[in-house]
Formats: structure tokens, C-alpha cells, sequence
């Protein structure tokens, strides 16, 4: 566990404990916990919470044959304990297991497509309405602005980038809203390879809504 | 600290059946998290021995509150049910990965519900962490799940003295009525020393596996 500096907010992390982020936001506090002991530590912290609140659950009795019929369950399931990830990763891997799991395997899988600047994307592939994508900067390169209003979280693979808020090296994630006006730029050098979660784009703000007003009558 | 040791020396199937019993008809005020040490020896011994009668005193006493969890959640008593029967069956075959160094049973119990929560009812994949490697080599330290335990009961102490708005909004908060954006950026909860175990908990794992 290196030297990460930069790390997931505790809003965050209540709710990925609780089981209701997004799938795009979720693989982002997923892949930054594989790398990060200190918020994997407050995570568990706040999946304890939720072990309070199943501790003062009030109580709501189950069928009379539940326990029968689960042990039914149990005894058709395949005797061979799942073994704590399997899947074969070498140490150089840039990706934890999370992310690779969408990717399909590590860097040299990630199916890039140029939006312009020598700047690549990969969307991955998530339920739900936000979104997550890798992007692969130049280094020394600005980050393209993709016309985001919202909450969005990036997080640093591989090579750097620097703002307003400071350095972001690898397993380093920016929180950033509405109201921050940052620019990042990768630094010279290596490549910068992010990944990037942003939520829904909120409609009818800002100049939409003032022209259409007069002719909605609203 | 002698006292702790006194603690840890009860015998452990002190209270055999009845709070179980007693749990599947009366809402329960009491604190749970004292049995937690009972609850690890249930779940070692499913581990271990295969062990049908330490699983169903898991059993009768969690799966009504998961199923309470699942309904408090948004499902409807059928899917509740068989969610429930789900979620027990999993406690069955991962018991070997339950770790009581960083988790107390009942925290490791509400992952699994809420992981087949957001399956069931959310219908989303949800992206988790790596796991750490760990297997019996690591089995963990004595004192770090007593511990544990010990910071799991403080932590429910401090949560059933928040103020009544705030207790409510946490709960709402796990039982999905609120999304991250509406989560205060200061959630208030008093985690600083059970954070901090479950840190020293993590390191010595690594430590352990090299």
C-alpha cells in the first residue's frame, strides 16, 4: 500500500456500505478500496454500522419450514468452497481485480477509441444511469472537459495528473461537484490512465430552462 | 487488562436456545452484539464441523432479522422470505471466510443480506473489493477479535445515544431511502477507534501473507 493521498469521501462510502451506489460510482470505490487499506478500514467501519442495525432489527418470524428448506438449499449446493479470487493476476498488473472484471482483464485489454488530443475512452459497461469510463491521457495534456455538471470521482491508475487540489498519483481519487472549477493536467511523462465515474446529467438547468420558460408558461 | 480476559473465558454455549426462542416472537431491545462470541464459535464450528445444530442457532436467531432487514428494505414478504432462506444458505458455504478480527458476526451478516439486497431488489452488479488473501495460515489474533468485539458493542452503545433526527438518517441511509448526494459530508458517527482496529487488523494480514 503505497503512498495514496487523495481519498473517498464518507458519504461515499455509507452509501456504498449500504448497498445503494451506483454500479459506475460503486467500481470506482471498489477499485480504489483493492488499493487503499485506510478506506477499506473505514468501510468495514461503516458495514459495521449496518451490523447495529441488523442487531436492533425488529424481528419478523420466517415460515415453519424455513430452516428445513434451507438446509435443503445447502445440501444441493456444490461441495467445493469458493476460494478467495482465483482469477490468475501477476503483480505488474495496473488493474485490481474490481476493475478488471469489466475490462475483461488488465490494461492491454481496455478497447480505447480516440475522442481527439491523442486523448482515448473506454466506456465500461454498467447498469443504472451514471457512468464510468477509462481515460487514457498524453502527458502534459489538459483533461478533456466532458461537459459534466454533477458529482464525479476520478481515480488514478497509472502516471499523474495535477490540479487546483494538488498531485494525483496511483490509487489517488478526486472528489469533485458542481461548484469546482478544476483543470487537470497529466503530468509530463507517462501516460495518464484514469478511471472516471460521473452521475446523471441533470436537465433542464442553468440556460435551458431560462429560454424555455416563457414558452412552457412555467 | 484482566477483566477482558475474564470475559473471554465464559463458557461459550452459555445461552443455548432460548434468546433465539424468544427472538422469533418478541421485538428484542436487548444487545445483541453481547452474544457476538457465542455467534463466532457457531459459525467456526459450521466452518469447521459442518455443524447443523450451530447453524440453526444462526439461524433462529438472524433469519428473522434479515428478513425484517430485506422487507425494512423494499421487498415484499415472499421475495423476503426466500431471500432470507438465500442469505443463510451463503453463511453456510463462506463460512470460511468470515474474518472475526474485522467484522462481528452480525456485521458479516448484513454484507451478505445487503449483497443479495442490491442483486435481488436493485438488480445491479455490484463491483467489490478485492479480497485479501487470507486462509487458515492467517488465522487471526486472539486479541484482535476480542477487540473487535469489544469496539463492535461500543459502537452500538454510542449509536443508540445519537440524537433521534440522526439515528434516523442513518438509518435511512441503509435502507436506501437516501442516496450519497443527500448523505451529509460528515456523517457524525463515532467510527475513529473501530476504524482504526479494523486497520491494525488489516496490516497484520498482510503482514501475515507476506
Amino acid at each position: 500500500m503505497g503512498t495514496i493521498n487523495h481519498h473517498l469521501t464518507d458519504a461515499l462510502l455509507m452509501s456504498y456500505a449500504a448497498g445503494t451506489l451506483d454500479e459506475a460510482f460503486s467500481l470506482v470505490v471498489a477499485t480504489h478500496v483493492s488499493m487503499c487499506d485506510e478506506c477499506r478500514a473505514r468501510l468495514e467501519a461503516f458495514e459495521a454500522v449496518g451490523g447495529t442495525l441488523v442487531d436492533e432489527c425488529e424481528v419478523i418470524q420466517l415460515s415453519d419450514h424455513a430452516l428445513d428448506a434451507t438446509f435443503a438449499m445447502i445440501d444441493k449446493m456444490p461441495e467445493a468452497p469458493d476460494a478467495p479470487w482465483v482469477r490468475e493476476r501477476s503483480k505488474d498488473d495496473v488493474f485490481p481485480a474490481p476493475l478488471q472484471d469489466y475490462v475483461g482483464g488488465d490494461l492491454d485489454k481496455v478497447k480505447w477509441r480516440s475522442i481527439g488530443g491523442g486523448v482515448m475512452q473506454a466506456v465500461l459497461k454498467t447498469g443504472g444511469s451514471d457512468k464510468v469510463r477509462l481515460l487514457s491521457i498524453p502527458g502534459g495534456t489538459a483533461m478533456p472537459d466532458h461537459g459534466h455538471r454533477g458529482l464525479e470521482l476520478t481515480m488514478v491508475l497509472k502516471g499523474a495528473f495535477e490540479d487546483e487540489d494538488g498531485y494525483f498519483g496511483r490509487g489517488d481519487v478526486e472528489v469533485a461537484n458542481q461548484d469546482m472549477h478544476h483543470t487537470p493536467v497529466a503530468v509530463a511523462g507517462e501516460d495518464c490512465i484514469c478511471l472516471a465515474a460521473t452521475d446523471a446529467p441533470l436537465r433542464f438547468k442553468g440556460l435551458v430552462p431560462r429560454i424555455a420558460q416563457p414558452f412552457l408558461g412555467i | 487488562m484482566p477483566t477482558d480476559i475474564a470475559i473471554d473465558e465464559r463458557p461459550i454455549p452459555a445461552a443455548p436456545d432460548s434468546y433465539g426462542a424468544q427472538a422469533m416472537q418478541t421485538p428484542v431491545s436487548m444487545s445483541p452484539s453481547q452474544n457476538n462470541e457465542e455467534f463466532v464459535a457457531f459459525v467456526q464450528r459450521v466452518r469447521d464441523d459442518k455443524d447443523r445444530e450451530a447453524f440453526a442457532k444462526l439461524f433462529r436467531h438472524f433469519a428473522p432479522r434479515v428478513k425484517a432487514f430485506l422487507m425494512k428494505s423494499g421487498a415484499n414478504e415472499g421475495l423476503a422470505e426466500e431471500c432470507t432462506q438465500e442469505v443463510m444458505a451463503t453463511l453456510w458455504t463462506k463460512a470460511h471466510m468470515f474474518d472475526p478480527s474485522r467484522a462481528s458476526v452480525s456485521t458479516w451478516v448484513f454484507t451478505i443480506a445487503r449483497n443479495r439486497k442490491i442483486d435481488a431488489l436493485r438488480r445491479m452488479k455490484r463491483p467489490e473489493p478485492e479480497d485479501l488473501p487470507w486462509g487458515p495460515e492467517a488465522e487471526p489474533d486472539q486479541a484482535d477479535v476480542m477487540t473487535l468485539r469489544q469496539e463492535s458493542e461500543k459502537l452500538a452503545k454510542a449509536m443508540a445515544e445519537l440524537p433521534e433526527k440522526q439515528r434516523d438518517l442513518i438509518q435511512r441511509a441503509y435502507f436506501g431511502d437516501l442516496s450519497h448526494a443527500q448523505i451529509a459530508e460528515e456523517t457524525g458517527l463515532p467510527l475513529g477507534t473501530i476504524k482504526s482496529r479494523i486497520r491494525l487488523a488489516l496490516e497484520r494480514l498482510r503482514h501475515a501473507m507476506g
